[in-house]
């Protein structure tokens, strides 16, 4: 094919929906302070470099204020109030996000670098979604089957990542506040914008000072905050070399934690598989949000006789893809989140290459500024190969073949991780089988990279400790529920 | 002249088999009166790591045989138990000293508590799964399953009802477990795995070492083929080693306080959640 077919006028979401501020301070007890340090760093459009604004860099007194906050928080006003009413403030922080969605979504995109199309359908509306189920928890925990009367920790330091800035907050806070819990957030340091709007929505929603606090900054901040003797329990999604570390730190505080980290899925299809619906799956699977995705389907698995016709299939819907602004509308993958893991995505696909596996990507046109990186797979890869082992959190999709149904899960399970897997199968049978025999949290058949807020999502081995979502995931922010 | 009584010779539960240490070494016990009794085998870092190999052997089919085999599997132990009941009597009162009738309750307490385990083996996931509402065009659904090979460090105290709280909520729900014996108290341990040698237990789902927890409890901790880890028997002066160790792999590590408890099951338990589309 030597020309995209389907050739597309721009169609640009309008940025007007959004007001960034020249720079924000930290939110902490309900109202905007300036960090003690006074030191700010920027925060940038990946698409294109423009610097949207300058954020606070919170120092060990700015975590401290924000814990102090938080505690007095819980011991004044939010564990002391009805749980009906609680919930009542879950509920309005959801109508309110949903009220804002657009603006979210826009401003979501300008930050991260993902498609407006996933942050308008996919980010907001599920973390508003995250918000309205634990609401009607919030009265109902005597019900949820983890003991009599479960009471909440206290203070929880929340960590999370750049991927999904929004919807991993509201997989945070929600959780957090529904089981009558106080929270200090620090949302990652290239991705603080939305966080810090959803500040403004616990003002409007009149949430009571303290019991939400933001607070921004780098990797320091973060490990203030897991080291505070204040903080009764870390919850934090992110790497699986981060989560290790904050395991070490918290194996000497005894503090509790749910670690939410790496993965590196197979998506096994079989030869039985419905092999349209299974392209479009491992396209979603690799290429949704960029690859930026813990549980992405990173490593295909194709039964070996119907792996000309997939590569093929696979490689013509990859032509398809379209790259480019990731306000346009009809953008399928958007910008690379940071120079440094543009990087890193560099090096290992280059060490793809020298370890003998075969490169491809469509011929697509990248942006001159920010950072890009062709949809891409490689083929002939074994499970030695870096690219196999690693994860790369990118666009870039390893594929291995199998023979018997038996050697598919034992390539999925050779990996340290255990977040997420993917199987392409018509035979019920068959998909049971596999079911449970991956050793995985989530296990999306016929169907990939699927979420919802009643669903439990967490995983196995090393990528991490505990579930979130569902009535699984109320247990780790309840006492003696663990 | 009265009978010369014959005397057992106390060895290590791995594999099915009842091997002494690799190391040779054996470890002298003295009875609570200040008396020899034994000289059960002092495991090594080998016979750990022989022991990790047997459980994750014998991990997929004990993970895999029905729910209701299993509850038999762990009902028959408690049968085999009840017919030691003496022996379990007797080297109580020998190791812990005290009464006859605070052995007798241990003992029956830990009989009982298999059974009470035995049946809970297909229910956990009736009481722990969900099928969720969600907003789509999906069934989904969770379901807990064993987390793996689950390290044991026993209580140090209450030698057979402390050890049997611990191995039967890790085993009852498919997990395989290495088990480290009170240090000072083993006998009851070692009669114990003699009984599970004759309950149908595969071999392999449970391990049982003897010797010093201080020289084997960081091996186990570090051990990157053990997925869970149950402290409740370490020195609390242990435990955050045993926990940095333990993140190595990000050992699932906990420490109980109830020896009753479903938490004691779920704790080594992994949910997993399956989605699939409906449509015609």
């Amino acid at each position: 094919m030597d020309k995209n077919p389907f050739e597309y006028a721009p169609a640009p979401e309008s940025r007007a929906l959004v007001s960034i501020k020249a720079q924000y301070g930290l939110f902490i007890n309900g109202a905007w302070v300036e960090p003690k340090t006074k030191d700010k760093f920027a925060t940038i459009n990946p698409a294109n470099e423009e610097v949207l604004s300058k954020i606070s860099q919170a120092s060990d007194s700015d975590v401290d204020r924000a814990v102090k906050a938080a505690r007095a928080a819980y011991l004044k006003t939010w564990s002391k109030m009805p749980a009906k009413e609680r919930g009542k403030y879950l509920f309005r922080i959801a109508r309110i996000m949903q009220e804002r969605a657009r603006e979210f979504a826009v401003l979501e995109t300008l930050d991260n670098g993902k498609p407006i199309r996933e942050s308008r359908d996919v980010d907001v509306p599920l973390a508003a979604a995250h918000f309205f189920y634990h609401a009607g928890w919030a009265d109902k925990l005597d019900y949820a089957g983890l003991g009599i009367n479960p009471k909440p920790h206290g203070v929880v330091g929340q960590i999370i990542p750049w991927n999904f800035p929004l919807l991993m907050l509201a997989w945070k806070i929600a959780p957090a506040l529904a089981t009558g819990n106080t929270v200090v957030l620090k949302p990652a340091e290239t991705t603080p914008l939305t966080a810090l709007l959803f500040a403004e929505v616990c003002q409007q929603a009149e949430l009571p000072a303290g019991v939400v606090n933001i607070i921004t900054g780098d990797g320091a901040t973060g490990a203030a905050l897991v080291n505070h003797p204040g903080v009764d329990k870390i919850a934090f999604t992110g790497s699986t070399e981060v989560g290790k570390l904050i395991a070490r730190s918290i194996a000497i505080s005894g503090k509790n934690a749910t670690l939410e980290l790496g993965g590196k899925a197979a998506n096994i299809v079989f030869e039985d598989a419905p092999i349209d619906e299974a392209v479009e799956g491992i396209v979603n699977g690799i290429f949704f949000n960029q690859g930026h995705v813990c549980c992405a389907g990173s490593r295909l698995i194709v039964q070996e006789n119907i792996y000309d016709d997939l590569l093929a299939k696979l490689k013509r819907r990859m032509s398809l893809i379209r790259v480019g602004d990731p306000l346009d509308k009809n953008t399928d993958l958007g910008a690379i989140n940071s120079a440094a893991q543009l990087a890193k995505i560099k090096e290992l696909s280059a060490s793809g290459d020298t370890e003998g596996a075969f490169r491809w990507s469509p011929d697509c046109q990248l942006p001159s500024k920010g950072f890009w990186f062709a949809p891409t797979i490689f083929t002939g890869v074994t499970q030695s190969h870096r690219i196999a082992r690693e994860e790369i959190f990118g666009p870039v999709l390893s594929v291995l073949t199998f023979r018997t149904p038996q050697e598919a899960i034992e390539k999925a399970n050779n990996t340290p991780y255990g977040l997420s897997a993917g199987i392409w199968s018509e035979k019920g049978s068959r998909i049971l089988w596999a079911s449970k025999a991956l050793k995985a949290g989530v296990i999306w058949a016929n169907t990939f990279n699927k979420f919802d807020p009643a669903s439990p999502f967490g995983g196995y081995k090393e990528s991490g400790w505990g579930r979130e979502g569902g009535r699984h995931g109320l247990a780790p922010y309840l006492k003696g529920a663990k | 002249m009265s009978r010369i009584d014959i005397k057992k010779t106390y060895k290590l539960f791995i594999g099915g088999q009842f091997p002494r240490s690799e190391s040779g070494r054996t470890y002298e016990i003295k009875g609570a009166n200040g008396k020899f009794i034994a000289n059960p085998a002092l495991a090594s870092r080998k016979d750990l790591r022989d022991s990790v190999t047997a459980a994750k052997s014998a991990l997929s089919g004990w993970s895999s045989a029905t729910a209701f085999n299993r509850g038999q599997i762990l009902y028959r132990i408690a049968e085999i138990m009840e017919g030691r009941r003496d022996q379990f009597v007797n080297e109580i009162i020998a190791l812990e000293g005290g009464s006859a009738k605070a052995a007798e309750a241990q003992v029956e307490q830990a009989i009982d508590l298999w059974v009470w385990y035995a049946g809970w083996c297909d229910k956990i996931s009736t009481i722990a799964g969900a099928t969720n509402p969600i907003a789509g065009p999906y069934y989904n659904f969770t379901t807990p399953e064993e987390l793996g090979v689950v390290g044991i460090i026993a209580d140090q105290k209450d030698s057979l009802l402390g050890l049997v709280a611990a191995i039967a909520p890790v085993i009852a729900t498919g997990n395989t477990a290495v088990v480290i014996a009170s240090e000072k108290r083993p006998l009851p341990a070692i009669t114990l795995s003699e009984a599970l040698a004759t309950s149908d237990l595969p071999a392999g789902v449970l391990n049982i070492l003897t010797g010093k927890v201080s020289e084997l409890a960081p091996w186990l901790a570090s051990h990157m083929e053990i997925d869970g880890l149950d402290i409740s028997g370490a020195d609390p002066k242990i435990e955050s080693e045993l926990r940095i160790a333990g993140a190595e792999n990000l050992k699932r590590i906990h420490r109980f306080n109830k020896s009753q408890s479903p938490q004691r099951m779920l704790a080594f338990m992994e949910a997993k959640t399956v989605w699939h589309p409906i449509g015609v």
